[in-house]
């Protein structure tokens, strides 16, 4: 589904990012882990088009992404919270991102019931701008918001920081059905090895730039990350 | 400890990326602050020459004093939306070792030494030093200065707690705009003549230096109250913590029928109301439209044709051209959703074009009663209307692709220039002056009527080919969205 060839990002004489060859499968669950500075988020960004690559390019379902926009409409993420819009409510702020997706306000309606548990009485009907939302429900509501309309990719930065225990226990049963019954490739990056070896089935880490490991996930995967980054 | 304090304020200042980028900005606002020392100066020391020149037989002293009050007022007024208590720089200082009076003393300190105080002392000064000069008692001319920089302090005070205040109730700037013109009223058809009490009180503690002891405790309690209040209010839960508003929904169900631009205008609609920022260029929109109110009554204007254009580009443009500079700034905040969403650039293009032309229709419908000054009038607004359309607006979006700063929409807007870049200032002044010349030339040379049909098929080409020059535009965008995405992306 996504692949990355040559894919290179250098800011001056410093390379973050340098990734000859990376390929994910339709369906997979991908899990990208490392170091503050490992390039992880570059890496994501490189995928959305929203930076450059100094070389390479990347193809997503064989559409690369810095030459045509068509792999918008099967695409979804959440980076960071520059993907919320702070002057909206959380209803209006997925109601727009449903009329993007082809969804209309019945539609999504219906869609978010599904998210009660998650959202716990604290999002939707609560009259307040997301910019005065706490971290973590920003956050819940910017996950919600990459789901919408099925997309069949969905790249999420660092899902799990800043969610109470009880949600990143009820995102990681999310994600995990994600793949499973929509067939949908999902892309997370995480600091927690413990929740990413649940959630993905493969997982790579990167290390400056480049990636060091390439593990499908097994009953060892978590022992065998923590023995790489205790070092 | 009042020496970290200083070295902090001295850092925040140069280390801003504000002022290491964009020297055009500061070089503009160093002229401006020139500009005010300048003219007050000239004040300062034109005043009692000209004063003694026209009225011979009063004494220019007493008679400025009469005018003090709307000097006061005005001060005021103009403090209200330009000057701001720093509070929230000092959240970090809230939990290190420091005693909460010694931070409250700097914060309210600081604000004695802004340049709004210094401002009137460069009329104050050279207007005591002439008194002195024309044998006035030495005594009365210091006890004078003294006291206008006591009044000038106590009007900084005065204004941070009415800030307070209306930000409490909500309404913004409405209680200033109520107890000015309240005031201004009353002096005006001399209910209560303050000017004239206001006079006699500063020649009564002039000729009588001890009472300038009424103005010190005034001082000093406006200084406690504020004291008192920002006391209340330093903890994280109180006034440094931004505020949240009640959120309003609105479905604006009406733009469905602009079809798939819907969406867009809707985010831009909510835009504009719920955010400080562009709220305020809703308000300047009121301003234009009156604008014309300022030249059409009079009677020597008339006779000034091209000046007519400049007013009706302005009137039916003010809008478009306060909005659309920051296209596409306004949604620097969140630039990276809306270039990874399912969205098309032209479709957010079109919809930027719908809400400029929209505004620009109206704003000529809402000036058709200038008619009554003439129809040449109306004719030139038509024209003016369609020249903006036509062209004005395509320019503005073309303009945007160059723009390269982001817009922190919760700041106030008054005197903020944050967002504007060199581009946007060059390209203002030929979207008003270029049009004059379209007109002109055909003016000149042939008639009124080849000058206001130049402008209306200059306006109509550009209607025509809107779908070609969309795609020109739109290309710019895409060629430039990755150096946008990375300079949204930068926190001024």
């Amino acid at each position: 589904m996504i692949k990355s060839t040559e894919l290179s990002k250098k800011y001056g004489d410093v390379t973050v990012l340098n990734i000859p060859s990376l390929e994910i499968p339709k369906g997979q669950s991908f899990g990208l882990v490392g170091n503050n500075g490992a390039g992880k988020t570059t890496y994501f960004n490189l995928l959305l088009d929203l930076i450059k690559p100094t070389t390479g390019k990347v193809l997503n379902n064989e559409i690369q992404v810095n030459k045509s926009e068509d792999w918008k409409p099967f695409t979804a993420a959440f980076i960071d919270e520059s993907f919320l819009i702070g002057y909206l409510t959380p209803e209006e702020y997925f109601y727009f991102i449903g009329e993007l997706r082809g969804m209309n306000k019945a539609d999504i309606d219906t869609f978010l019931s599904q998210f009660k548990e998650i959202f716990n009485d604290e999002i939707i009907g609560k009259k307040k701008y997301l910019r005065d939302l706490s971290k973590g429900n920003q956050k819940k509501a910017g996950i919600v918001a990459a789901l919408i309309g099925n997309p069949e990719v969905v790249i999420l930065d660092e899902p799990f920081a800043n969610l109470d225990p009880t949600t990143q226990i009820r995102l990681k049963k999310l994600l995990k059905d994600l793949t499973v019954k929509n067939k949908t490739t999902l892309l997370v990056s995480s600091h927690d090895l413990g929740h990413v070896t649940e959630v993905c089935e493969r997982i790579v880490v990167l290390d400056k730039g480049v990636i060091v490991k390439d593990l499908e996930t097994s009953e060892e995967t978590l022992k065998e990350l923590e023995t790489y980054f205790s070092v | 400890m009042i020496k970290h304090f200083l070295n902090f304020e001295w850092k925040q200042f140069f280390r801003s990326s504000y002022w290491q980028k964009s020297i055009a900005l500061n070089i503009l606002m160093g002229f401006l602050a020139l500009y005010f020392m300048l003219t007050f100066l000239v004040l300062g020391i034109s005043i009692y020459p000209i004063l003694k020149k026209q009225f011979p037989e009063s004494d220019p002293l007493i008679m400025v004093n009469g005018f003090l009050f709307y000097w006061f007022l005005g001060d005021l007024v103009m403090r209200f939306f330009m000057q701001k208590l720093p509070v929230l720089n000092i959240k970090p200082l809230l939990i290190l070792p420091l005693k909460r009076s010694s931070i409250l003393n700097y914060v309210l300190g600081k604000s004695a030494i802004s340049f709004f105080n210094f401002l009137p002392l460069f009329a104050i000064i050279p207007f005591g030093v002439i008194l002195i000069f024309e044998d006035y008692n030495t005594t009365t001319s210091l006890i004078w200065m003294l006291l206008m920089y006591i009044f000038t302090l106590i009007i900084n005070f005065l204004n941070f707690i009415i800030e307070a205040k209306s930000a409490e109730t909500e309404l913004s700037f409405l209680p200033i705009i109520a107890i000015a013109s309240g005031l201004f009223a009353l002096n005006h058809f001399e209910i209560i003549s303050i000017s004239t009490a206001l006079g006699n009180a500063v020649n009564a503690i002039i000729s009588n230096p001890i009472l300038i002891i009424i103005p010190i405790l005034v001082l000093v309690g406006l200084y406690a109250m504020n004291y008192a209040e920002l006391k209340k209010k330093l903890y994280v839960d109180g006034s440094l913590k931004a505020k949240a508003d009640v959120a309003t929904t609105t479905d604006l169900a009406w733009t469905r029928r602009f079809g798939d631009i819907a969406p867009f205008l809707q985010l831009d609609l909510k835009l504009l109301w719920r955010n400080k920022r562009p709220r305020s260029s809703l308000f300047i929109v009121v301003i234009g439209l009156f604008y014309g109110l300022a030249f059409y009554p009079n009677p020597t204007f008339q006779n000034l044709t091209p000046m007519i254009v400049f007013v009706g580009i302005f009137v039916t443009g003010i809008f478009m051209i306060n909005f659309g500079q920051f296209i596409p700034a306004w949604d620097s905040g969140y630039y990276k959703l809306l270039m990874s969403q399912n969205i098309k650039y032209k479709q957010y293009l079109n919809s930027k074009y719908s809400l400029m032309t929209i505004s620009a229709v109206l704003m000529f419908v809402l000036s058709i009663p200038y008619v009554y000054f003439g129809w040449k009038i109306l004719a030139i607004h038509f024209a003016a209307m369609v020249y903006n359309i036509g062209i004005n607006s395509h320019v503005l979006l073309y303009g945007g692709s160059f723009n390269r700063k982001k817009i922190d929409l919760t700041q106030r807007a008054a005197f903020n220039y944050q967002g504007t870049g060199a581009v946007q200032w060059i390209i203002g002044f030929p979207l008003l002056l270029i049009p004059i010349l379209f007109f002109y030339i055909p003016y000149k040379f042939i008639n009124f009527e080849a000058g206001v049909i130049t402008l209306i098929v200059l306006g109509g080409i550009g209607i025509v080919f809107h779908q070609k020059i969309m795609n020109f535009i739109t290309k710019q965008y895409l060629n430039s969205k990755h150096k946008m995405i990375s300079a949204f992306d930068q926190n001024n």
